[in-house]
């Protein structure tokens, strides 16, 4: 709702869908979950606003994960992928001029990180950073090696799928989201204690990248598709409910 | 036009991670010439109004350790209590003033620093005006969503008492929780509990 001052509510989290703070599996977040209940209030303008990111803020090449470390002439080991999908809010309106950061492992499971020990190499010409706003109808897209999985010392021969993680704004802070990408038909997926945190099988669909052969670029590079949804307004999805009576 | 009523979900949120500062802080994590700055290094310039204040703390798990791999994200009004931020319709915020910050936990010693400025009041959804306060959101390894939380001022105790938010914060003793102390010469100490007695009111907003 909208009143004199401004002010357009957010839909509330549902908290049911997301991961709660407490998963035991995930070991970490034992000691790193609040135990109290979360104050459950509405949105006011300190949620409702957000920082502004421009083109200014972003290099030729931020959007290439698979050059935007190499040396000249060179590029990152792994296989070439494109990663693309429109970022919306939850009444289905794209997102337009929001700011999109990935990392990820390297073609061998290894990040560039100095908490970082895994056996498989660093690639000199892998960064894995990158990059990119979202256009007028909430795409975006970017280049980069496919990561590989990688254990973790979670508990004994626990791995990571293949993933990439994903850092999102919208034009409200309130829809802040940092979140991962998996790939369709990785069977460490349903494994992974981290991925278990969601409460619904459906929530982790949603997560799954497809296999995008309509996207592929032909010997170049596959695709894969990651729509992403951000906290939408209660406004809205009031007008629509008006509409639909 | 007949459009679905229900909202879409909302993409489940997934830890950040123990290398989160690659992604969001690459130079600071030692993988220099991709982005020029770290986005949200510098919260304000020398042209920006208002009190230069500094903020800095920890953040405790629950054996009271600091966290060495989190990184805190501030969001605040501008020092007339504008949002930089078209969603603000109220009128023009500070030009030199982008609001948002972006700061790691020290990996030695787990200290969050930053230099900002004191925000002014804004008003809650029904006009009364809030206490000048600054908005926090939490990653790190181990956190499935983003915690959010608020950092109000101890100098600021008459606009506490009636702020709209602290004002429902149940018990009341935990209201101190989200005070930051003042230490003088416009510093101010936060530290952040995650778990225990001192546990800091998080907010689901
Ligand atoms: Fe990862």
């Amino acid at each position: 709702m909208s009143d004199e001052s401004g002010h357009h509510a957010y839909l509330p989290r549902d908290r049911s869908w997301q991961p709660p703070g407490l998963t035991p599996e995930y070991r970490s977040s034992r000691l790193r979950s609040p135990r109290q209940p979360l104050l459950r209030l509405p949105t006011t303008l300190s949620e409702e606003t957000g920082p502004v990111f421009g083109h200014a803020l972003l290099g030729p090449q931020d959007d290439d994960l698979i050059h935007n470390y190499a040396a000249a002439g060179e590029s990152a080991l792994g296989p070439r992928i494109l990663v693309h999908g429109q970022l919306r809010d939850q009444s289905g309106r794209g997102i337009a001029g929001a700011l999109v950061e990935v990392w990820q492992a390297n073609a061998g499971g290894r990040y560039r990180h100095r908490n970082e020990g895994y056996l498989a190499p660093l690639d000199p010409n892998f960064g894995g950073c990158g990059r990119c706003l979202s256009d007028a109808n909430g795409y975006y897209r970017f280049t980069t090696i496919q990561p590989a999985p990688y254990p973790w010392p979670n508990n004994p021969n626990a791995w990571r799928p293949a993933h990439i993680h994903f850092s999102l704004f919208g034009p409200a802070f309130a829809q802040r989201l940092i979140t991962q990408m998996y790939f369709e038909g990785d069977p460490l997926i349903w494994m992974c204690p981290i991925v278990n945190a969601i409460p619904h099988r459906q929530g982790v669909e949603s997560l799954i990248a497809r296999l995008d052969m309509d996207a592929a670029v032909s010997m170049d590079m596959l695709a894969w598709r990651f729509d992403i949804t951000l906290r939408g307004l209660e406004q809205t999805l009031f007008e629509n409910r008006s509409e639909g009576l | 036009m007949a459009r679905a009523n229900k909202p879409l979900p909302e993409s489940p949120s997934q830890t950040a991670g123990p290398y989160v500062h690659i992604g969001c802080m690459p130079n600071y994590s030692g993988i220099e010439g991709i982005y020029a700055e770290d986005p949200g290094r510098q919260i304000l310039d020398a042209r920006t109004s208002g009190t230069r204040i500094r903020i800095y703390g920890y953040i405790y798990d629950g054996d009271g350790a600091p966290l060495t791999d989190a990184v805190i994200e501030t969001w605040q009004a501008d020092a007339a209590g504008r949002y930089p931020s078209p969603q603000d319709t109220r009128g023009a915020a500070d030009v030199n003033f982008g609001g948002w910050g972006r700061k790691p936990c020290d990996p030695q010693t787990g200290e969050f620093r930053f230099a900002t400025i004191k925000p002014g009041r804004v008003p809650y959804p029904d006009g009364r005006l809030q206490a000048p306060h600054i908005t926090l959101w939490i990653v790190a390894r181990g956190i499935n969503v983003g915690l959010h939380t608020r950092l109000y001022f101890d100098d600021e105790a008459t606009a506490n008492a009636v702020d709209p938010l602290l004002v429902q914060v149940d018990p009341q003793d935990r209201v101190a929780t989200l005070i930051a102390k003042s230490t003088g010469g416009g510093g101010f100490r936060f530290d952040i509990h995650l778990q225990g007695a001192d546990e800091t009111v998080f907010l689901d907003m």
